[in-house]
């Protein structure tokens, strides 16, 4: 920042040369204001001038330090383990940047230049889904966090961790003119306070690095959730002193909280008693243990599981893998055991969006409704993803992954040899059913087979020919759009195989969340596919850039219906209910004339790219293609047109 | 109608746009009291339905080809339910379909779509598509 020498009060050479000299005189005579407090020159010396750049500087004027304390933040950051720093740049965090690029040797973390805040957060939300940890973001205080904010909701309600740091200019007499006021905020977090987990605006490097690990203990105890830290630029760029004390905590994450012992006992005699139990999973498998420790309590239950899929929770092939009849098997169920599911009710009720909206419960009289749910140990009120109130027969709160162990042994320790007969005949009924269920969903993949645009079930079909023999992830959603043709089709077995959505249903989400997922799965050597919706893509496209530039390999298939197509029927919806009829639905919902070439899209950010493709006998061959380019290290995409659904 | 055989999304997601005509909720529809009197079977024009199902927006939640969603609305062609429950259904749908009152659509033109789908070729088993069979 440049100064006028000797015409106002530097903080930080003020509090280095005269803070404890002045202060005795402060308080000792009744000097003169002007004496106790440097009073500004009449005659100013301009900024640039023949004199200021040739004149020897004040000896007092120090411009340069070694030691600023970006440098300790950065190291603070480096000790939680965080691999990569998503970001637009922005000045308010430059010290900050600084300091991972030179101090840090950009390793550990490794600046990741993104083209939108929006970007940089969905690809922290991608990357944990994968990871299981969270990324860093840094953001640029006022505008920046603005740009990023509905990307954090959608973390937020997607209950996933992401590590961000605000830069921000709290010393109003720091701030330089113009701009940089614009860029500051006296509470930079309360924009984002209601859908984030915690936030703090350190003041000391100390505080810093306290609050730094604190924030990432909290994000990662379940339910995690988006963390926020304002970093001080003048606490970024001011020397930290050479003996200023500091230190690293230690980081120790809690263990996930666990069912109360006899609640989970209650549970295993209920399960273990019903005749026809279900198990609904949503946000539920943390981690890859998650999916394990899954099929181990249906195969004890010989319990058929529906996945609303909202994480990779269950093998999609497994015989107890029921989602397809989901709604069928809950009607049927005396006992129905919830484990994590963002939105019970939905799950056992219908409700009908006409006129009138009325709903009703599907579950049979007596059926006993039981959720197991970090949800209930963290609410907030302003937003409203909490769905509408369950009835449930009992409640535990705690985290389903970390409960399941103790209920898996309390079920198996009360399955006798008599009652393990009964439930083996139940669990060969569901096999031949589950196979049913894939010999249907199969038969209805032919219909619309050749048709042109691709259909969403055949498009699905091609991509699983040419990754079912890889080390693949599907780094997407699968719901609406496709109509869960991946899920109906393909073998899922891993926990990385799946992302799940958004969480808050904001589009935007999709192409970073994917690119996010990929930079996880980078170092693992899986091939990341991402099936990517139109209008997602529209958002922020600057993220392919990212990939290329960066080299993510990731595949890109196009599901590019040419439409808003949630919103498509919306407006029928409406025009039908209001007697108008539905020729103008495509009204401010369709995205033609001009159709969008996201090939050439793709290429001009230097990413491989084919199509469009509108004939299903082309895919196959340009997957091929795209596949070699992406094993080769490299992002591709392919453009496919498709039915709306 | 019936949810059966749907994933459990929520309504946004599970949002039936247009033409949901099966036999679940066909028996749902023949309850309902206000219902239009029985039509016969006109013939329609196969290629005329054609262009309604797409200006009309059918295909949005059932495709193209009529093959359907399992979020959106089932399959309706080649085999859709006679033509009397079928414009019963469209007049006053049970469950979550729009309804298509006389005002935006006329029998004859559903008589076109219902010709339409009935023309639609029948695929071929899944056990002879390879893609369809790992």
């Amino acid at each position: 920042m440049a100064r006028d020498k000797g015409s106002s009060v530097d903080r930080r050479n003020f509090l280095k040369t005269a803070a404890a000299g002045s202060m005795a005189t402060l308080v000792a005579s009744p000097t003169p204001v002007s004496a106790r407090w440097p009073v500004p020159r009449r005659t100013m010396t301009p900024l640039m001038s023949k004199q200021a750049e040739t004149d020897n500087p004040a000896a007092a004027d120090v411009l340069t330090t070694d030691r600023p304390g970006s440098d300790f933040m950065i190291d603070v950051i480096k000790s939680l383990g965080i691999e990569y720093i998503c970001a637009n740049p922005g000045s308010s965090f430059r010290g900050l940047q600084e300091s991972v690029v030179n101090y840090g040797g950009n390793k550990s973390p490794e600046l990741i230049t993104c083209c939108h805040e929006e970007s940089a957060v969905g690809m922290a939300h991608g990357y944990a889904k994968i990871e299981g940890k969270p990324l860093g973001v840094f953001a640029h205080s006022t505008v920046g966090l603005q740009h990023a904010a509905m990307a954090i909701f959608n973390a937020y309600c997607d209950r996933v961790p992401v590590y961000l740091v605000l830069g921000n200019t709290i010393d109003a007499t720091q701030r330089r003119p113009g701009v940089e006021w614009d860029h500051s905020v006296e509470d930079a977090a309360a924009m984002v306070r209601d859908y984030i987990k915690w936030d703090d605006l350190p003041i000391s490097l100390t505080h810093f690095a306290e609050s730094a690990v604190r924030a990432y203990k909290i994000a990662m105890t379940p339910p995690s959730m988006p963390v926020l830290l304002v970093a001080d630029a003048e606490l970024q760029e001011n020397p930290m002193g050479e003996n200023a004390g500091l230190r690293i905590p230690k980081l120790t994450l809690p263990s996930p909280p666990q069912g109360d012992s006899g609640a989970v006992a209650e549970v295993a005699r209920l399960l273990t008693a019903a005749e026809n139990p279900v198990i609904i999973v949503d946000r539920t498998a943390r981690t890859a243990a998650g999916v394990t420790l899954l099929v181990e309590l249906a195969e004890a239950l010989q319990a058929p599981v529906v996945d609303l899929a909202a994480r990779m929770n269950f093998p999609t092939r497994h015989p107890l893998n029921h989602s397809d009849r989901g709604h069928e098997l809950i009607a049927e169920a005396d006992v129905i055991l919830g484990l994590s599911v963002t939105d019970f009710w939905g799950a056992v009720h219908s409700f009908r969006d006409q006129l009138q909206r009325s709903s009703h419960s599907i579950t049979s009289a007596g059926a006993k409704l039981i959720s197991i749910t970090a949800g209930d140990l963290y609410m907030k009120g302003n937003y409203q993803d909490s769905q509408r109130y369950t009835e449930v027969d009992l409640a535990i709160a705690a985290d389903a992954e970390a409960t399941l162990p103790s209920l898996i042994a309390a079920i198996k320790r009360l399955i006798t040899g008599d009652r393990r007969t009964v439930l083996q005949r139940r669990g060969q009924q569901l096999a031949a059913d589950r196979q049913e269920l894939l010999d249907q969903a199969r038969t209805a993949a032919t219909y619309g087979w050749d048709a042109s645009p691709v259909s969403t079930a055949r498009l699905s079909a091609e991509l699983w020919a040419q990754i079912k023999d890889k080390d693949w992830s599907l780094v997407s959603d699968v719901a609406p759009g496709m109509s869960n043709w991946p899920l109906r089709l393909w073998a899922f077995e891993q926990h990385y195989q799946f992302i799940g959505g958004a969480g808050g249903y904001g589009v935007g989400y999709g192409a970073p969340a994917a690119i996010g997922a990929a930079l996880a799965n980078r170092k693992y050597g899986r091939l990341s596919v991402n099936i990517q919706c139109d209008g997602d893509l529209m958002y922020a496209p600057g993220v392919l850039w990212t990939a290329a530039h960066h080299r993510i390999p990731i595949l890109n298939v196009m599901h590019n219906n040419r439409a808003y197509h949630q919103e498509v029927m919306h407006l029928q919806r409406m025009g039908n209910r209001h007697n108008r009829g539905v020729t103008r639905a495509g009204i401010g919902t369709t995205i033609t004339e001009p159709n969008i070439d996201f090939a050439k899209l793709a290429q001009s950010m230097g990413m491989h790219a084919e199509g469009p493709i509108a004939d299903p006998k082309d895919l196959g061959p340009a997957i091929q293609r795209a596949i070699t380019v992406v094993e080769g290290g490299d992002p591709a995409l392919i453009d496919v047109v498709t039915q709306p659904r | 109608m019936s949810l059966s055989g749907l994933r459990l999304y929520p309504l946004s997601v599970l949002f039936a746009g247009a033409l949901i005509v099966f036999a679940g909720a066909l028996a749902s529809a023949q309850n309902v009291k206000s219902v239009p009197k029985a039509i016969g079977s006109p013939t329609g024009d196969a290629e005329s339905g054609r262009r309604i199902y797409s200006s009309r927006g059918c295909y949005e939640c059932h495709g193209g080809e009529g093959q359907g969603s399992i979020l959106t609305g089932p399959r309706v062609g080649p085999d859709p339910i006679p033509f009397p429950g079928f414009v019963r259904y469209l007049r006053q749908p049970a469950g979550q379909m729009p309804p298509y009152t006389s005002k935006i659509i006329s029998d004859a033109e559903l008589a076109d779509i219902h010709a339409f789908l009935k023309s639609l070729p029948r695929p071929r088993s899944a056990k002879s598509v390879p893609l369809l069979n790992d």
